[in-house]
């Protein structure tokens, strides 16, 4: 009898932590979506009634507007270049072997490890002396220089699996080195391709410190949200943020299901 | 004599650390089936990956057809090979892998999907083609891998050791399947394997591989029945090697003198006495006598071991050479072999085989 309650009450106990813990993790967020359908102007309970006047605001307001688009089109292009990039150091890293391949793939991996605030002011400093300051395809090739880094790390992964003798076979069935890349290693990658290009694209859809610092009069959208912040508290904020985290979780949820890290389901047998 | 259809010319390979393929010779002609045997690291799939040209030989030169394969990467050989591993694609279906070669033929869909079709259907996959690889079983796999290499209607085929996945009833049945293949398409058959009884089964010849070298080549009898020298007749298991040296010369027969006695050997030259006298007695060859006082080696019986309807009986002899020596079953129940009984060990010096002497090609 006491054995029984006391799994139970450790069970309890388990669940609770549980539920705290993403309690705590999703209760901001809630918050922020719950507000942006506020009718009150300060986020302040009780609730004033549901209203969409927020969310009509920032459509109407055009700096938003530019900074959603500028954020997209950077997040789009990082996401194209960051995999593209990424698959080629995997497939360099997986194939050959070369002199200098642990300083390489250092290199590939170091950017997210460095501090975002030191990596943007040497970018700053960096890109300002050859000219190429205050543009998106400079903030583009920043995300890119961190985002590359998890497309490698995701792509490797699948290479891992890619049994050696799968590229020597198709060269012996008739494939050049060319036709066995496109039709053999990037099939047999495709998920892998697919989940880094959403993560890269989540990753620099957030990013704000390094956009903040190289991208001059070309504000992002989370650039345009702490420029808000610092003039008033406003309550586009609300709506904006609403909006960022529907975009981030959509992103993320569309990567892990390309990796296979799915709730509830097993890798399907290669 | 017609010029061979593959011919390997001092064919090296080195690689940094390992000298895998020494300076080989060896002509194969079209339509042979031919098995390249040998112990694991002998060079013989490295042998198998130089004529596909999945490796590019250090020196030397392969001729396949008459041309000069150095320098031609291997896609453009069309010398298409079964994998150990398969090496099936796993994000294409069977039709789509066995379809593959012709693709990047530039093949049209319609027509590689038909002859796709028509292979699995020859090779007994009728209704598989949609399946996914994972659904497949060994064997079935095993199939799809022979057809997919088929499938360009090639003028030969390299397989490597490609039965060694399967169990040993598959394997039997697969065997009979590639022998009809080879007969009903009359090409050639290059087949790596470090198994005797496959190599038996289904080979022309023969190529035994050591260290790179090899070391004999021939029709698997007469490798069988005349192996080359000490390491062939050890390697093909069923064949007593008994080191000696030369006596005396007798009219065809050669004197030998060893540990475990005096005999005759059959000769067609003389040898100077005191001249190495090696020779082997296969294992058939053996007469087991329970009578101890009749003439031959004395033994004694360590263990017996199962091979079909026959028996690998194996016996001591005294100072610790051990004999093979293969019986029928009812042979073995008449003798009452088992563990432990002495038994007289004696044999026809006819089929007694001596072992050329090194560095003389016999």
């Amino acid at each position: 009898m006491n054995r029984i309650l006391a799994t139970r009450l450790s069970r309890l106990a388990q669940y609770s932590f549980l539920g705290l813990l993403f309690a705590f993790i999703a209760t901001p967020m809630l918050v922020i979506v719950v507000f942006s359908f506020d009718a009150n102007r300060f986020p302040t309970i009780p609730w004033g009634g549901f209203s969409l006047e927020w969310h009509r605001a920032i459509l109407a307001d055009s700096m938003i507007r530019d900074a959603f688009v500028n954020s997209m089109l950077v997040g789009g292009g990082t996401a194209v270049l960051s995999t593209l990039l990424g698959f080629a150091a995997a497939y360099l890293d997986f194939r050959y072997r070369f002199r200098l391949k642990l300083g390489f793939v250092l290199l590939v991996a170091v950017p997210p490890a460095v501090p975002a605030t030191i990596l943007g002011m040497a970018m700053l400093a960096f890109l300002s002396r050859i000219g190429l300051f205050g543009r998106l395809e400079t903030i583009m090739a920043c995300h890119v220089a961190i985002a590359t880094s998890f497309s490698m790390a995701i792509i490797r992964l699948r290479l891992n699996d890619l049994s050696r003798d799968l590229e020597p076979a198709a060269w012996n069935l008739g494939a050049s080195p060319a036709a066995a890349l496109f039709h053999v290693v990037i099939p047999f990658c495709r998920p892998a391709l697919i989940a880094s290009f959403f993560l890269s694209a989540a990753v620099s859809f957030d990013e704000f410190l390094i956009a903040w610092f190289v991208g001059g009069v070309h504000e992002t959208l989370p650039v345009r949200i702490l420029n808000l912040l610092q003039g008033q508290v406003n309550p586009k904020i609300n709506a904006i943020g609403a909006v960022v985290l529907v975009v981030s979780v959509a992103l993320v949820l569309l990567a892990q299901r390309f990796t296979g890290v799915r709730a509830g389901r097993r890798n399907p047998a290669p | 004599m017609p010029t061979p259809f593959i011919a390997l010319d001092k064919l090296d390979k080195r690689y940094p650390d390992h000298h895998a393929v020494k300076s080989i010779d060896l002509d194969i002609e079209a339509g042979e089936f031919i098995a390249i045997m040998g112990p694991s690291g002998c060079g013989k799939s490295t042998t198998l990956r130089l004529i596909a040209g999945l490796d590019e030989p250090t020196d030397g030169d392969l001729r396949i057809g008459g041309d000069s394969m150095r320098g031609v990467p291997a896609f453009q050989r069309n010398t298409p090979m079964v994998w150990q591993s398969l090496a099936l694609f796993p994000f294409l279906t069977v039709a789509e892998n066995v379809a593959f070669p012709l693709r990047m033929q530039k093949v049209g869909a319609a027509e590689r999907r038909k002859r796709a079709l028509e292979w699995l259907d020859r090779l007994g996959l009728a209704g598989m083609a949609e399946r996914n690889i994972a659904q497949l079983s060994g064997g079935q796999r095993q199939r799809v891998a022979i057809a997919r290499a088929l499938v360009t209607e090639p003028s030969v085929l390299l397989l490597d050791e490609p039965l060694s996945a399967l169990d040993a009833h598959l394997r039997v049945r697969m065997q009979t399947e590639l022998s009809r293949l080879h007969r009903e398409l009359g090409i050639t058959f290059v087949y790596v394997t470090h198994a005797q009884s496959e190599a038996f089964a289904l080979a022309d010849r023969i190529v035994i591989m050591s260290e790179g070298h090899i070391q004999q080549v021939g029709r698997p009898q007469d490798v069988y029945r005349a192996p080359a020298n000490a390491f062939v007749a050890e390697f093909m298991g069923m064949n007593n090697l008994i080191r000696g040296e030369v006596r005396g010369n007798d009219e065809g027969m050669l004197e030998v003198g060893s540990t475990l006695g005096n005999f005759r050997v059959p000769t067609l030259t003389t040898r100077p006495e005191g001249s190495r006298g090696d020779f082997v007695i296969a294992a058939d060859r053996v007469v087991l006598a329970a009578d101890m006082e009749g003439p031959g080696i004395a033994g004694t019986v360590l263990g017996l071991e199962f091979v079909g309807s026959t028996q690998t009986v194996f016996i001591e002899i005294e100072g610790g050479t051990e004999f093979r020596v293969q019986k029928q079953q009812h042979e073995i129940e008449a003798l009452d072999l088992v563990p432990g009984r002495q038994v007289k060990l004696n044999w026809d010096s006819r089929h007694a085989w001596l072992l050329p002497q090194p560095g003389t090609t016999h």
